[in-house]
């Protein structure tokens, strides 16, 4: 499933370099599409139905698949403090064919299939790459895609999102996917804004306004009103963009 | 809503040779709604539809009619009503679907029909009637059913019974409600013509068909911590003649067969069916390939068959360690996976079912194709379910799609199927060669003319 242990011929330093900036281009190349996927799969989470509740079935692939390639992720330690936020806010221009995740492992390019092998391999591409110094190697994929941290903590943190969106399932109450990733408690929309459609323009997005929206958290009952007025504000301006 | 009919008059014909023809005796279309869901009963006579608008159609086969020879098994519109409403639950502040998820029907006990009809939370037990009499002659209403006034009624008379013209109700005889917190995906008659079982996500209830306020929980797989769950039941079905024995189907691709002798709550299962992952094809999708979208015991009871996304498969309920047989339906979808992943398409669940002696298999898949696969003969088939591919009095051409390399005649490439139409829903006439296919809001019945 992963790229590893690329091949090198004994043919001279250039050559080397080329077959590295290759495995380079097909490593990073399949960092990408493994995270476009993360990405993909995020927003479909996000995505549920306004009234009808989210198939659980569906629901729950997803979350597996996005648990996996965090897992996966976890073990080469390219996975990154990404916020919840930010990774909900993924925007979809990153979401490139991903085509090459569909691969069955020994169709990678140079690769042996390795499933779950984590442990035998301590080394990911990023040590097999630390030897190509030349001048004319680009520089280390992973700073260039995100940042670095320690694996544990984020697996915390995105266990943390996962868990709230089972929290979000169990409960079935679609104003709360929109709390996803904030910490403020989901708040009890009355019937009549649920019915007139307003709790669209609330879905979560990749849009800064609305994110801004979902903060303010109305009261319980009738300062829904004024919110009504700002929700209508942030959407006649997302209409005009 | 409407509806139409129109006759193309093919048949499908076994001839010498050893391939054999289906061909579209009928295409029934209607226009209404998507169809969710495709049933015969016990005896075939009968062929219900369930919609996405909640509404059941039922056809009835014509019987051999010496003025009309060739009427014999056309099928007509018997019977149309509203089995669910949406709802809306206020509580959650969500809509219930009035979708029809399934139908199942009840063996025929009296000159009535009776069928289970489900949509995500609400199981209906339906009564279809005939009525072709009507009494006329009332004392106390006259003929338009005005209260005649008693002091004016001189003379007694006995009503009597007179011929009208055909009239078919169906009326809701149980409601079985509030039962299932999660969406109702199955529901499955009992071989003791007194129970049923109804499936959701997550649990699995026994009711019997005279009660309706209470049913018994007899499969959990709720985790204590919803943030624990990784898994949820697709499909059930009861064995057709061991009244104690279910199957349920989850989305890992693992089927359990349960005995309700052993414990009130079936959550140890009996046998657990699971083929071994090959490690060479996996990938981030395998999982979610690997779910199960529909189980059906065989007609004798020893096999059963699974649909997942790319395949199905048929157990031996004796072996356990992995299926007997394996069909491919539409391998050339495993490079699209991603594709698919995207557009949601990877998450359609497809339905199986066997013909009457088990001989034979269907399933669904894209461009409105589907597929046939014969066990004795190990032969496949691909056929089209669609207007502009049947032609009168011919034979439907089998299809194929081009998986690489050089596009014959013909064929159909991969990148030019289309994935809004899907065959979900397939049936299979429980004695005769006679099968139903849902094409989105179409419905096609095929037949065979054995020359």
């Amino acid at each position: 499933m992963f790229a590893r242990g690329l091949k090198r011929k004994c043919v001279g330093h250039e050559e080397d370099v080329e077959g590295a900036l290759a495995g380079l281009k097909t490593v990073s190349s399949y960092s990408l599409q493994r995270q476009s996927l993360l990405d993909m799969s995020l927003v479909k989470l996000q995505l549920c139905h306004m009234l009808v509740e989210p198939n659980l079935c569906r629901s729950v692939l997803i979350a597996n698949t996005v648990r996996q390639i965090q897992e996966e992720m976890t073990q080469d330690g390219t996975w990154c403090a990404v916020a919840p936020q930010a990774a909900g806010r993924a925007p979809l221009d990153r979401l490139v064919s991903t085509e090459i995740l569909c691969r069955a492992a020994w169709e990678q390019e140079g690769a042996h299939p390795a499933p779950g092998l984590g442990n035998g391999h301590t080394q990911g591409p990023v040590s097999d790459l630390c030897p190509v110094t030349s001048a004319q190697a680009p520089r280390h994929p992973q700073s260039s895609v995100w940042e670095m941290d320690g694996p544990r903590e984020n697996r915390g943190s995105f266990h943390k999102s996962l868990d709230q969106i089972f929290e979000t399932l169990e409960t079935k109450n679609p104003s709360c996917m929109e709390e996803l990733f904030s910490d403020v408690d989901s708040p009890y929309y009355d019937l009549d804004t649920v019915l007139t459609g307003m709790m669209a323009g609330a879905r979560p997005g990749p849009c800064e306004g609305l994110e801004g929206l979902a903060a303010a958290t109305p009261g319980p009952s009738s300062s829904c009103k004024s919110d009504l007025g700002e929700l209508d504000h942030v959407v006649e301006i997302l209409v005009e963009t | 809503a409407g509806g139409g009919c129109c006759c193309c008059g093919l048949f499908w014909y076994r001839d010498s040779s050893p391939k054999p023809h289906l061909v579209n005796r009928f295409c029934i279309l209607l226009a209404a709604d998507v169809i969710s869901t495709v049933e015969f009963n016990y005896s075939g006579d009968l062929l219900a539809t369930g919609d996405k608008g909640g509404r059941v159609v039922i056809f009835q086969r014509e019987q051999e009619n010496k003025s009309r020879p060739h009427s014999r098994g056309e099928y007509n519109v018997y019977s149309t009503f509203q089995s669910h409403e949406p709802e809306f639950d206020y509580l959650k502040s969500l809509e219930i679907e009035e979708k029809i998820n399934k139908i199942r029907w009840l063996p025929q006990q009296n000159a009535a029909h009776f069928l289970l009809s489900t949509n995500d939370k609400t199981i209906k037990l339906w009564k279809i009637s005939e009525r072709d009499k009507r009494a006329e002659g009332y004392n106390l209403k006259d003929e338009d059913g005005r209260l005649r006034d008693p002091f004016r009624i001189t003379a007694l008379r006995v009503p009597i019974l007179k011929p009208m013209d055909l009239m078919v109700e169906a009326s809701p005889r149980r409601i079985f409600a509030n039962a299932h917190t999660y969406h109702i995906n199955s529901i499955s008659v009992n071989s003791d013509h007194e129970t049923y079982l109804s499936a959701d996500d997550l649990r699995i209830n026994l009711w019997h068909l005279e009660i309706t306020d209470r049913s018994f929980n007899i499969v959990d797989i709720k985790p204590a911590n919803m943030e624990e769950l990784t898994e949820v039941i697709t499909a059930a079905e009861f064995h057709p003649h061991q009244c104690n024995v279910f199957v349920y189907s989850s989305s890992k691709g693992t089927i359990r067969l349960c005995d309700m002798r052993s414990s009130a709550l079936c959550d140890r299962h009996s046998k657990f069916f699971e083929e071994p992952e090959d490690p060479s094809s996996r990938s981030f999708f395998s999982e979610i390939i690997s779910s199960i979208s529909d189980v059906k015991f065989s007609h004798s009871g020893r096999y059963m068959m699974t649909r997942d996304y790319l395949s199905v498969k048929v157990w031996d309920l004796n072996m356990e360690s992995r299926p007997v047989e394996t069909h491919q339906v539409h391998e050339y979808l495993r490079s699209k996976l991603c594709s698919l992943y995207e557009n949601d398409c990877i998450f359609d669940k497809f339905e199986c079912c066997w013909n009457g002696s088990d001989s034979a298999i269907m399933t669904g898949s894209y461009n409105n194709f589907f597929r046939m696969f014969d066990r004795d003969t190990r032969r496949d088939v691909t056929l089209e379910a669609s207007r502009e591919s049947s032609k009168p009095r011919a034979s439907l051409k089998p299809r194929k799609v081009c998986t690489g390399g050089k596009r014959k005649k013909d064929e159909i490439s991969v990148d030019s199927l289309d994935f809004n139409k899907k065959i979900l829903h397939t049936a299979w006439h429980p004695a005769d060669n006679v099968i139903a296919v849902a094409a989105t809001n179409n419905l096609y019945i095929f037949q065979d003319k054995i020359n």
